[in-house]
């Protein structure tokens, strides 16, 4: 790419800014603030080592949540999409349990586990749980029949054939699945936090608005969530190619 | 992949029947076994339902709800649709606007709250604005893979044809990106309902987002609480077996696998 | 129909019907197809695309159960697939996360690692892809990629080896190399072969005999003998009159 490509997209956010700047600027009620106000508010956070602090909880509550939901959904997936009649039997309850946002089990949440880590921890597994399990059924009945029935061939036992054709089989599939789960889960963390815990990332939205109407923070919370979930994101995307390239699968 | 013996057709009845009738069994007994108080049975619910019906907020908070994902989804697609196109047929503009995009996209639409708040007061404009931001996103990428993934033989052939740019777009770009775009478009649907069960929880006083919140906030009636979830779940699987109906038509038919 | 005295037999087909249903249409798919292979014979199945011949092949091998009738390999009737009779897929039957090692030695799973070794050697050798031994299945030509399929079926020693259009993903001159590379390997390794086909120059280039099929529902209307030693010159009289006669089996002009 040449230079002057490179150089459109900062270009682009550059006037992006500008025009941010100049509306906020003209506005006449000076709450929201400008690009200035947030890098600002950044390093106000970062000298009350809140930025980290805060950063860290939600990154904690996402791993947690995402790495039970992962643990649960994607044997409970293997299993479904490889039984045909589980799939029939399931689907129409994970169909309907699907839709309902996470955040609608907030009360729910708060019945069983009270105010606190553990009911977030939970929305953020009740977020993920739906989205892998179906990504892994469908991972499993995309496998094409051809492996199947060469492992069936040369004798495998049913339990090689789970781990030595089908697990091979769908981790590329499955490897996105994740990504874009880990995505969703970010989105929950945020929303859960600001309602129902306080710390992290979602809870510094909340509290910077409700205790002083700190726009500058709010806005600073929503630049840093977006940094760290497009971070998150890329990092996932790099884990992708380094499998598949190994893998190529991308020849189909 | 499916285990190998082909099921018969009665079985695509009786094995959900079966599963949700345990579901409902087990569920039933686990609220007798705890002894809870406060959780409700099957049964709680379905009265709950009927409560809700009977007092005719059902309807009128689901069509709140629906009401607020016409609006920010039509929004989404009207405006998604041509940006995503455009980004799609432009590579280079797409590389202009992807990072800014990306970044936009990770922020939660509920983060979004006070921003939209101070911007569109509390009520349906603040709902109507977060369900818009966070349908448009995967509209615009999926219109934009779309358009990207239509294979240069049908640019060429259409070339060779003589079309100009426009009846390019028109006849050949767009119906060859169809199948992407729909898969999108149903994508975005199921996540704009999420984020206004979401936003009514959070920043409007109407809705069966609202209605879960409320329940559980005036009275502790956990029965009314699973019952409005019934009532999302059920709702939002609706909009999307509709939105699969769409995939049947023949014009799109040919872009999608089976069981897709 | 010449047929084989019973201990010369590996495999019988007698009688083999298929009906597919689907949605509440039934398809007939195969016909009272009666075949016999005799052992380390080298069978072709002839037939145009679609007639059902991949169908009758999966049967034989055991992957389908027959709607009627039964086959039986050294007498036993077939009802499962088996490390004895290893099908041979077209080249998307490899494992892409594999290297070719991996694949060749995939069946190889009850013996020490001592002998595996040597048995992936040899027969990474035998399919001519020395050098290519960590090499992804992906970074491998369409032909190198057949190669490894049937490398990897060899490696268990089969009695049986079921290919179905093995190069039909291949370019015509490639087929011509992996064609004599085929019948090299079976000289050398003397199983049964069952060879699916719908190219009639293939099979009387390959086959000991020809079963050509009619179409669906398809039976087998007619077994050539192809008696030409190999190897056999594609321009010699006895050839060119074996393959007309198949042409004409299958009402098809000799001119285009």
């Amino acid at each position: 790419m040449s230079l002057l490509a490179r150089l459109r997209p900062i270009a682009f956010i550059a006037a992006l800014l500008v025009l941010w700047q100049i509306a906020v600027s003209m506005s006449p009620v000076h709450i929201l603030p400008g690009p200035w106000g947030v890098v600002g508010a950044i390093v106000e956070l970062i000298q009350h080592g809140l930025l980290v602090k805060y950063a860290v909880a939600s990154l904690f509550r996402v791993s947690w949540g995402f790495a039970l939901a992962a643990l649960l959904a994607i044997p409970l997936g293997l299993t479904i999409g490889w039984f045909s009649r589980a799939e029939m039997a399931l689907n129409p309850l994970i169909q309907i349990l699907r839709p309902i946002s996470p955040l609608a089990w907030i009360p729910i949440a708060i019945l069983w586990f009270g105010v606190g880590d553990l009911a977030s921890l939970f929305l953020i597994f009740v977020g993920c749980f739906f989205p892998l399990l179906l990504t892994t059924i469908s991972a499993v009945q995309s496998v094409p029949a051809v492996y199947v029935n060469a492992g069936r061939n040369f004798g495998l036992s049913p339990a090689a054939l789970v781990y030595r054709v089908l697990y091979p089989a769908v981790i590329p599939q499955l490897i996105v699945g994740l990504r874009i789960t880990l995505g969703i889960a970010w989105l929950v963390v945020v929303a859960a936090e600001m309602i129902a815990v306080n710390s992290g990332l979602g809870f510094l939205i909340v509290d910077a608005r409700n205790a002083g109407n700190r726009y500058d923070l709010v806005v600073a919370g929503m630049v840093i969530i977006g940094l760290i979930g497009l971070s998150i994101d890329l990092g996932m995307r790099s884990l992708e190619r380094i499998k598949s390239l190994r893998w190529s699968y991308s020849e189909e | 992949m499916k285990s190998l013996v082909e099921p018969a057709k009665w079985e695509r009845f009786v094995w959900p029947a079966l599963a949700c009738a345990l579901f409902l069994a087990l569920w039933h007994f686990l609220v007798i076994w705890s002894g809870t108080k406060v959780f409700p049975s099957p049964h709680d619910v379905e009265e709950g339902v009927a409560e809700l019906a009977t007092k005719s907020l059902l309807s009128r908070y689901a069509g709140d709800s629906l009401r607020r994902v016409a609006l920010g989804y039509g929004t989404a697609i009207a405006l998604g649709i041509p940006i995503g196109l455009t980004l799609g047929w432009y590579p280079a503009a797409n590389r202009v606007v992807n990072p800014v995009f990306q970044m936009l996209r990770f922020i939660s639409p509920i983060a979004w709250i006070p921003v939209s708040i101070l911007l569109f007061g509390v009520g349906d404009t603040t709902a109507i604005f977060l369900i818009f931001l966070a349908a448009f996103f995967p509209i615009v990428v999926a219109c934009a893979d779309g358009v990207s993934n239509v294979p240069v033989m049908y640019r060429q052939a259409g070339r060779n044809f003589g079309l100009s740019a426009g009846r390019l777009l028109r006849r050949v770009i767009f119906p060859a990106a169809l199948p992407q775009i729909i898969i999108g478009l149903r994508i975005a649907l199921g996540i704009a309902w999420l984020v206004v069960v979401a936003a009514e929880m959070i920043a409007v006083d109407s809705g069966l987002g609202y209605l879960v919140i409320d329940a559980r906030n005036s009275g502790k009636r956990y029965d009314l609480v699973v019952a409005a979830m019934l009532m999302i779940g059920i709702i939002g699987l609706a909009l999307d077996l509709l939105f699969r109906r769409l995939k049947d038509f023949k014009s799109v038919r040919w872009g999608f696998r089976d069981g897709a | 129909m010449p047929s084989f005295p019973v201990e010369q037999t590996k495999l019988s087909a007698e009688h083999i019907g298929m009906v597919f249903t689907r949605d509440g249409k039934s398809t007939n798919v195969l016909s009272d197809v009666n075949l016999t292979v005799g052992r380390g014979e080298f069978l072709c199945i002839l037939g145009p695309s679609g007639c059902g011949k991949s169908t009758l092949l999966n049967t034989m091998a055991g992957f389908l159960s027959p709607s009627s009738g039964e086959v039986r390999i050294d007498g036993e009737v077939v009802r499962s697939p088996d490390p004895r009779r290893i099908f041979v897929f077209q080249e998307r039957g490899v494992f892409p996360w594999l290297t070719v090692e991996g694949n060749v030695g995939f069946g190889l799973f009850r013996l020490s690692r001592a002998e595996r070794a040597q048995r992936i050697a040899h027969y990474v050798q035998l399919v001519g892809l020395e050098g290519f031994e960590k090499a992804y299945p992906a970074e491998l030509s369409g032909g190198m990629k057949q190669r490894l399929e049937v490398a990897r079926a060899l490696a268990v020693n089969p009695d049986m080896l079921f290919l179905d259009e093995p190069f039909g993903a291949l370019d015509s001159i490639t087929r011509l190399t992996m064609r004599r590379e085929l019948l090299r390997i079976w000289e050398a390794e003397k199983n049964t072969i069952i060879f699916v086909t719908h190219d009639i120059d293939e099979a009387v280039q390959l086959a000991d005999r020809v079963a050509v099929m009619t179409d669906r529902p398809a039976t087998i209307q007619q077994i050539v003998e192809i008696d030409i030693p190999h190897p056999r010159d594609m321009g010699s009289p006895r050839y060119l009159e074996l393959r007309h006669g198949i042409f004409d089996q299958l009402g098809l002009a000799h001119k285009v």
